[in-house]
């Protein structure tokens, strides 16, 4: 009977429903938007960087495995690594910031192909001239580039060469060479890759490389990709903290308004209830369950919210940003709306209890 | 029942409260007795006392001074919550606005007061026969928007007892009802004494009204007036 009370209730009033219902799955859709474009970012990063083909990573000393360092390390540690047994390449890339958080990437094509089988491309093929550029079909897609597209970058015009499939290392790659001098590094690289005759031996490498070479930062693969999660990125899970006490607070005060508007609105009728002998119970248990009904409802909305979210990401920004459907976060927003949702509630419920009942029934 | 065989006892009955800084009497002394299977009428200008003397029977406000208990159970000494849960069975009430829940069918405004009391939903034949006094069993469906005044009011009042209250009070039962719908309400009301022996406490302005109780009992100033 109850929930039939409440039903009608929300029906009664489908405009503060809907908004109700709205604000709740635009919180929702914040967090798991949030959360699914921090995990989609490193997984995108980690899937790259696994695409590389490499069994061991160099980074120079000092450095995080996530960063957008400039070019401190020397090119001659190729020449080192190369000697060492085990290794049949190695070769190193440059990556420098063009804005936001892209890169473009320096690459040696011949020493790449050798470690990760080359790029696979969809249009085009490699570099041709001094300033072409090759694109992951990715940022081609977003950018509207196909073979023989002018690209501006770095304060240059580029000829797009190549679309290659995305996956493998970067989204924008010039020759090694190239970007070295146009930004000061040559003989300089930000990272190292490593590959060995054997994949087994590669801890005992990484050990080894590491006792010749203590100060820098040097990975299995396997270790270096473990380590793109939130947790590793400086200030990310702080950041989403903040969000998600945002969204609950947004959420807390929509639904503090909409429930406490709910209680002056229906004075005379929860005064209707208490002459029919309701108590405190059964007039907060009302209110509990409309509440209850817009969380659930609301994040229900926002969790398919969040697929539209990710969709639009993916379709207008898909080469900067990248977002994944986290199902394993459903649970949490929902238990996040829900008790902002109640304790958004507890006061208007609290004004209804205490509600004289003679008072409320001359409410006009 | 009490000592005194009524259903109702009401002795020394004063009731005081506040409006801003001045302290107002709304009752001063009652005493009255009303039996089982009375229809009484309580008639009295406005400020009389008889809507207090109502809400207090109801439960819907404590007494300041005095007694007064319905089937042998002292309202006075009641805490809230008991006369909360004395609402529940031992009252039931009409009120001049009606006040059914808008969003309700008139078949759920009844069910409501069934689920609240902790009772089956479902009619017994007793309240189908009551549904038939009424001459509501074919608008059951419909909400209070979809209804005349005296169908909104013989819901209520069909509302009111189904949950074999002690006493019905109804409160100016027929102040938003025109001529016709007054009289059928008032012989519903009496319909209900006559036939299925429900006690009834009815506050109304109009003379003719009143006539259709047992007895009448006049208010002024906060004291009962033969």
């Amino acid at each position: 009977m109850i929930n039939k009370l409440v039903l009608e209730n929300l029906k009664h009033r489908p405009v503060r429903t809907l908004l109700s219902v709205l604000a709740i799955a635009i919180e929702v859709t914040m967090i798991l938007t949030l959360v699914g474009l921090s995990r989609g970012m490193l997984d995108e990063a980690g899937r790259r960087a696994k695409g590389v083909g490499a069994d061991v990573w160099i980074r120079p000393p000092g450095s995080s495995a996530i960063s957008f360092s400039s070019a401190p390390m020397s090119e001659g540690l190729l020449k080192y690594f190369g000697e060492q047994p085990h290794v049949t390449v190695a070769t190193g890339t440059i990556a420098q910031p063009i804005g936001g958080i892209d890169t473009v990437t320096g690459v040696d094509l011949e020493k790449f192909s050798r470690l990760s089988g080359g790029f696979r491309y969809l249009a085009g093929g490699p570099f041709q001239a001094p300033d072409d550029i090759l694109v992951d079909e990715r940022y081609a897609k977003q950018n509207h580039l196909e073979v023989g597209s002018q690209l501006k970058l770095l304060n240059k015009q580029w000829r797009v060469c190549g679309i290659f499939e995305t996956g493998k290392l970067a989204r924008l790659v010039l020759p090694l060479a190239r970007l070295q001098e146009l930004t000061g590094n040559t003989g300089k690289l930000t990272q190292i890759f490593v590959k060995l005759d054997d994949p087994k031996l590669t801890n005992e490498m990484v050990r080894s490389f590491k006792q010749k070479l203590p100060d820098y930062a040097i990975y299995s693969i396997e270790e270096f990709t473990s380590l793109f999660s939130v947790n590793n990125v400086p200030g990310l899970k702080p950041f989403i903290y903040v969000v998600i006490a945002i969204s609950v607070i947004v959420g807390f005060l929509v639904v503090f308004l909409s429930m406490y508007t709910a209680v002056l609105e229906r004075t005379r009728e929860i005064g209707i209830l208490k002459s029919l002998g309701a108590g405190p119970n059964y007039i907060l248990s009302i209110l509990l369950r409309e509440t209850f009904v817009l969380a659930a409802v609301g994040s229900l909305l926002g969790i398919l919210f969040s697929f539209g979210t990710r969709w639009l990401i993916l379709e207008f920004a898909g080469a900067t940003l990248t977002a994944m459907i986290t199902p394993d976060w459903w649970p949490t927003t929902t238990i996040i709306a829900v008790g902002g949702a109640v304790m958004g509630s507890l006061y208007p419920g609290w004004k209804a209890i205490k509600q004289d009942a003679l008072e409320a029934l001359s409410y006009e | 029942m009490s000592r005194s065989g009524s259903l109702i006892s009401i002795h020394n009955l004063s009731k005081s409260y506040r409006v801003g800084e001045v302290t107002v009497d709304a009752l001063r002394g009652v005493d009255l007795e009303v039996g089982a299977s009375e229809f009484l009428s309580i008639v009295g200008p406005s400020g009389s006392g008889k809507s207090t003397l109502f809400h207090i029977l109801g439960g819907l406000t404590p007494p300041t001074r005095g007694s007064v208990s319905i089937d042998g159970v002292n309202l006075a000494e009641m805490s809230d919550a008991g006369r909360t849960n004395m609402r529940k069975t031992k009252v039931g009430f009409v009120f001049q606005k009606y006040n059914l829940l808008p969003t309700l069918t008139a078949r759920d405004n009844i069910a409501i007061a069934r689920h609240i009391a902790g009772k089956p939903l479902e009619h017994d034949a007793w309240f189908t026969e009551v549904l038939d006094l009424l001459g509501i069993s074919g608008r059951l469906d419909h909400k209070p928007r979809a209804m005349s005044g005296g169908e909104q009011q013989r819901v209520a009042i069909a509302r009111a007892i189904v949950n074999h209250p002690a006493i019905l009070l109804a409160d100016e039962p027929t102040g938003n009802l025109d001529t016709k719908n007054s009289d059928a309400v008032l012989n519903v009301l009496r319909g209900l004494n006559e036939r299925l022996g429900q006690t009834i406490l009815m506050i109304t302005h109009n003379h003719e009204a009143a006539a259709y109780g047992h007895r009448i009992v006049n208010m002024r100033d906060g004291q009962i007036v033969y």
